[in-house]
């Protein structure tokens, strides 16, 4: 299951986010304090997490300190489903 | 002539009770503040600003967070009679060394007198200061962001002294080009901009205007924050950062407040349209909007169409969209359109624009772009289309009814100049007209605004210069200085413009290839807040140059754009 989520949101990021649909992202690549994804992006992160697993981040959630890796942001979908 | 401290002396004494700003802050109760609080908070700085022998006329860098702190330091300035200048406050994203290498620059050509900022922040400062390259007879002092309030004794304050032409603020665009190209108005300029707009708009005291804008921006600093305080128009501010999370804030507010006007970015109408859930927007009406003034980006039919097609339904009244074409330089508003009538929907031919530069109706069985008007110019504004590259006699001359050329206006509310630059002052206006860089056409006396002349960037409402971004991904390592171009591209479901870079490398190898490309990401944006949509690299000889050896912005982004084979299409 975790490997399932995570590859989704990794091929998310790359297809939508980077438009770089063959970039493999690594699990513990930092994305918010790395620069690789903005404010505005953010939120579509929020909202495909949401539609594709059902576990809702708050708006106030959408920041580094809650997640900045694909690893983290998988451990915040499993301990809500 | 009034100056801004004779009207706020007015307002303290008339109506200090009254709530000029309703603060919405993250998770807690929204924060009334009244004249009189904003007016005893002002004073305070201006004892303070008085207590570190900032004279009269001398600029005040104000470096604090979106919050009622440094909504009082603007004004306290303004009523010790110094010039304020807003710089954005470092933000988590930014590297400091970055961020301290923009305020050298700002203070290099602006020569503040003193920066109010917090006292843990000081130490950033002092390091900005240690870089200055020409060491200034006097280095700024840095003031406390945290003073108390004090009874205002106007007659004490520096600026009821103040004269109509002194200049009242500095506005700056973003980046190391921006923060050296102040914008300095005068009170006089400010004045007859509010007058003339406030009268455009109809602007009431039963109004309300509702904004998200940051104060460092000319929409946010002159349309959502002087203007309403100056007119004792009620306004409601929430955070940027706040509402870039959530944007359903925005119409929470507008609900809450019964809001009828706000100015928002091209962007922000698909931001709402696509980017909110149903869910919260449960109880909102909109209908006590009276105008939504798209304005600060190229304005869109289909972002038009998509937010009243999502907000209708909440009470969003069609005639309720409108647009403005405005620039710092000119204070705010240029032109003005959907107050009196609906804004104009020009459908001309795609290849009249680009090819013939003519607006001119679709041929048959083509279907047109579909163009919103700016409006009318402002009475106060004269608006010329003009060819825009000189002819030989070195006049730029008249181009005809729907001929796309460069826009230039005159105007009473013009800028005094870029502070301390006066010779890029000189250069921006030819024979008393301001060449805007702007591209447009003119229609039974509507202007049009189709592109821009210069290579400037505009995404999400800011303006962004390539060349600070082309510096910063030449100092990645791997990438030659001087190859590297950056450049805007419309993204049509964004509604603004994806900031592209294309950089040259050596080397063939496809993951170091990648990985170049990765710092180059990283790097722009920790050192400009710029995120980069798409950084492409490429082999050495692919930018195209000028004869004279410079990157070719149009070229490059045109040789781009065919290669990914997804031309530009307009909505």
């Amino acid at each position: 299951m975790t490997t399932e989520i995570r590859t989704a949101l990794a091929q998310y990021i790359a297809k939508e986010i980077l438009q770089q649909p063959k970039r493999v992202i690594a699990p513990d690549a930092p994305l918010i304090s790395s620069g690789l994804i903005d404010s505005f992006h953010l939120v579509d992160l929020g909202l495909f997490v949401e539609d594709k697993f059902g576990v809702r981040i708050d708006d106030a959630e959408l920041n580094k300190e809650t997640f900045d890796t694909i690893e983290q942001l998988t451990a915040i979908i499993v301990e809500r489903q | 002539m009034p100056t801004f401290s004779h009207v706020l002396q007015r307002a303290y004494a008339e109506c200090p009770d009254r709530v000029a700003i309703h603060l919405l802050q993250n998770r807690q109760e929204d924060a009334p503040i009244t004249y009189r609080a904003l007016l005893s908070g002002g004073a305070g700085y201006a004892r303070a600003l008085q207590a570190a022998g900032v004279g009269a006329g001398d600029v005040v860098i104000v470096i604090v967070q979106h919050s009622a702190e440094l909504m009082v330091a603007f004004w306290g300035a303004v009523l010790h009679g110094a010039v304020p200048a807003i710089m954005p406050f470092l933000t988590e994203k930014l590297a400091p060394e970055r961020y301290r290498q923009d305020l050298t620059a700002l203070i290099e050509t602006t020569r503040p007198a003193a920066i109010v900022t917090y006292p843990e922040f000081a130490g950033e400062i002092s390091g900005a200061l240690s870089a200055l390259s020409v060491q200034t007879k006097r280095p700024p002092l840095v003031v406390s962001a945290d003073v108390s309030a004090c009874e205002p004794d106007f007659d004490g304050l520096g600026g009821l002294e103040r004269a109509p032409d002194d200049i009242v603020l500095l506005q700056h665009s973003s980046g190391t080009t921006g923060l050296q190209k102040g914008v300095a108005l005068s009170h006089r300029a400010v004045f007859s901009q509010l007058d003339h707009y406030a009268r455009a708009i109809h602007l009431t005291q039963d109004d309300v205007v509702v904004s998200w804008l940051p104060l460092y921006h000319d929409m946010g600093l002159i349309a959502s924050f002087i203007m309403p305080i100056l007119t004792r128009v009620p306004l409601v501010l929430l955070s940027p950062f706040d509402w870039v999370r959530a944007p359903y804030k925005l119409l929470h507010a507008i609900t809450r407040y019964r809001g009828t006007l706000a100015w928002l970015p091209n962007f922000a109408y698909n931001f709402c349209a696509q980017k909110i859930r149903d869910r919260d927007l449960a109880g909102i009406d909109l209908s006590s909007v009276r105008a939504l003034i798209n304005c600060s980006e190229p304005t869109y039919w289909a972002s038009h169409q998509a937010f009243l097609g999502r907000y209708a339904q909440y009470g969003l009244r069609a005639e309720a969209l409108t647009t403005c074409y405005a620039m710092a330089e000119n204070v705010f508003a240029v032109t003005q359109a959907g107050i009196d009538a609906p804004v104009t929907v020009d459908e001309i031919d795609q290849r009249g624009l680009l090819i013939e530069r003519v607006a001119r109706p679709p041929t048959d069985g083509v279907s047109g772009m579909k163009l919103l008007t700016a409006g009318r110019p402002l009475p106060n504004v004269q608006v010329r289309v003009v060819e825009d590259t000189a002819s030989i006699d070195g006049q730029h001359h008249d181009l005809p009814d729907r001929a796309i050329g460069e826009i230039a206006l005159r105007s009473d509310c013009m800028l005094t100049g870029y502070y301390n630059r006066p010779d890029i002052t000189s250069k921006a206006f030819d024979d008393g007209w301001y060449l805007t860089g702007d591209l447009g056409y003119l229609a039974s006396g509507e202007l049009y605004v189709t592109g821009r002349k210069k290579d400037l960037i505009i995404v999400g409402g800011k303006n962004v210069y390539p060349q600070d971004l082309e510096r910063l991904a030449g100092e990645v390592p791997g990438v030659h200085p001087g190859r590297v171009v950056a450049f805007g591209v419309l993204n049509a479901d964004a509604g603004t413009e994806d900031v592209v870079v294309v950089a040259e490398v050596d080397t063939t190898d496809e993951i170091e290839r990648d990985a170049i490309g990765d710092a180059v990401r990283r790097y722009v944006t920790q050192s400009s807040d710029v995120a980069l949509r798409v950084v492409r690299i490429v082999e050495p000889r692919w930018l195209l140059k000028t004869s004279s050896g410079k990157i070719a912005h149009a070229a490059n982004r045109d040789k781009y754009l065919a290669e990914n084979q997804t031309p530009e299409v307009t909505p």
